[in-house]
């Protein structure tokens, strides 16, 4: 019997498969479709201190196996979401979900997590200092260890749920800032967020999203994210919750091998709505075809070429 | 929402670039005529969301109308019959038929036109007495003329550079036209159009460059008069009065 059960900052999940923010809402989309309570859990929509538009449409962009999305955390604000999404929430999903939250100020990281600290649903604290589509805030707090470890302090003084940072690969030395991070309080690190990307469209000449930029993500990041989650995993004690590009069970094998905890699965729930349902059905396969009888065993178990 | 396999029935050119497809499957998902269907190709990372034009209860088939204008367009265009294709579909809120009164008008614009189709034979099944205005460019881009007919709608025709039909635009027809309500799509300067000639209310189907399709991602939003709403859910049809737009 293949043992999916993993822990993450100490609290048990029933398997490690779980929705990344911004591509499953707060669940209720997903849970007409089958029955959430199947993932480990999931990371609800970025949500900040006041409600967000967002960014001007167009949002979105092909790529070759991936997609350019500009969205710009739209979200209905802190207050919303705890009158109005969770109360929706609860009724789909039983467990504890992630709490996905953003800002433009340390202030704004504090308050929001301070708001959404008393909901007895939220299990994790998953800070986003990555967002690419946002000016003034956001990434700009995910690009330097200085920044990070600010908004890090800031958030942990507010709450004694488990806070993970969510980084972004837009650095030219991750590493560091998960090292700030975890120096300044973090419970565990998540990456990575999307890559800033661009297309044009030759017939107009315009950038394809109005926005010009926006974060690249889909199928073909994951030898990108793979290599960061093993870097990032390679240098912090705290646990990695790795993503970027999984679309696959064995997806989520190399993942845990490179040292992740968990796996988050984002774009490809927008192309098959049932992809992580498809996943956690495919894993126990997969597990046994690589020998593998417990998820929690190989976090981090890859036998690099000098150590053979 | 529905995920199913479909096997394409048909696939032809109606004009130089507009196809009809007919694809086999589980249809029990479309409820309402303007909802939408997002197909998965083969070697392109997101689905195509393209409208319903047609049904048939007893074939179990849907009818869609697609223009070539990429390469996954162009890639659809050539699938032979009898393959396969993964479908969402049932997306969207499609036309409330509700308000139409008893002399609805629909005007459509060159791809706009097949969602309109489905509407007409659901009007004229409830009685109504329905007129269908399809506006293109051109005398060879027109299609789907005598299929209105056919249902019993009375059809115009208007082309842009006058080769066919009414000289103009489906404003120009609309202009000395009486009815009850409206229903449109097209392409956005032709629903503004629509929106500022209007008599009366209506509701405008809208298109937006999508991710998902399905409300998941927010890649389609716009801000309505009653707060942001995404095109792929609480879309794609808005009614006249949610509408904010400006002269």
């Amino acid at each position: 019997m293949a043992e999916m059960k993993v822990t993450l900052c100490g609290i048990t999940l029933d398997n490690p498969v779980i929705p990344a923010s911004g591509t499953f809402g707060y669940g209720y989309e997903f849970a007409s479709l089958y029955d959430i309570n199947l993932l480990g859990t999931f990371s609800f929509k970025g949500t900040t201190r006041e409600p967000r538009f967002g960014n001007p449409t167009p949002r979105i962009a092909e790529c070759p196996a991936g997609m350019i999305n500009a969205v710009g955390l739209q979200n209905p604000g802190v207050e919303k979401v705890i009158s109005e999404e969770l109360p929706r929430l609860r009724q789909c999903f039983s467990k504890k979900v992630m709490a996905n939250v953003s800002g433009f100020s340390v202030e704004d990281y504090a308050y929001t997590c301070s708001r959404l600290d008393a909901c007895e649903e939220i299990g994790w604290f998953e800070v986003n200092v990555s967002c690419p589509n946002v000016h003034g805030g956001g990434m700009s707090f995910g690009t330097s260890p200085e920044a990070a470890a600010e908004v890090t302090r800031a958030v942990r003084g507010v709450t004694k749920k488990p806070v993970i940072i969510k980084l972004s690969p837009n650095v030219t030395d991750i590493v560091s800032i998960a090292k700030a991070c975890e120096e300044a309080g973090a419970d565990g690190i998540s990456l990575i967020n999307t890559l800033l990307g661009m297309r044009i469209n030759l017939t107009t000449r315009r950038p394809v999203v109005a926005n010009t930029m926006g974060g690249f993500s889909g199928r073909a990041v994951f030898p990108v994210a793979l290599r960061m989650v093993y870097q990032v995993a390679q240098a912090v004690r705290i646990p990695v919750v790795g993503m970027g590009g999984v679309s696959s069970a064995e997806d989520v094998l190399e993942m845990m091998l490179a040292g992740a905890t968990a796996v988050e699965v984002g774009a490809a729930n927008l192309v098959n709505p049932f992809a992580c349902r498809d996943i956690l059905s495919d894993l126990p396969r997969v597990m046994e075809k690589y020998g593998v009888e417990s998820l929690q065993e190989i976090i981090g178990g890859i036998k690099l070429w000098e150590e053979t | 929402m529905k995920q199913g396999i479909f096997r394409i029935c048909e696939n032809k050119p109606l004009t130089k670039n507009v196809y009809s497809m007919r694809l086999a499957g589980d249809i029990s998902a479309v409820t309402a005529p303007g909802q939408f269907v997002n197909i998965l190709l083969d070697g392109f990372f997101l689905r195509r969301p393209i409208s319903v034009c047609d049904i048939s209860e007893s074939e179990n088939t849907i009818t869609i109308l697609y223009k070539v204008v990429g390469h996954g367009t162009e890639k659809m265009a050539d699938l032979p019959v009898g393959e396969t294709l993964d479908l969402l579909t049932g997306l969207g809120n499609g036309y409330d038929l509700g308000p139409s009164g008893d002399r609805p008008l629909l005007l459509g614009g060159g791809v706009g036109v097949p969602p309109l189709y489905l509407l007409a034979k659901r009007l004229l099944e409830a009685g109504k007495s329905v007129t269908a205005v399809l506006g293109f460019n051109t005398r060879d881009e027109v299609f789907y003329e005598e299929e209105f007919r056919r249902l019993g709608a009375s059809v115009l025709v208007t082309t842009a550079d006058g080769s066919y039909g009414i000289p103009g635009f489906v404003t120009d027809a609309m202009k000395d036209l009486s009815y009850s309500y409206f229903y449109t799509c097209g392409p956005e300067p032709m629903l503004k159009a629509v929106f500022f000639a209007a008599k009366t209310g209506g509701q405008f189907s809208f298109e937006e460059r999508m991710g998902c399709g399905f409300g998941a991602c927010m890649g389609c939003s716009c801000r309505t008069v009653t707060g942001y709403k995404r095109i792929c859910k609480e879309g794609p049809v808005l009614k006249k009065e949610e509408i904010i737009w400006q002269r």
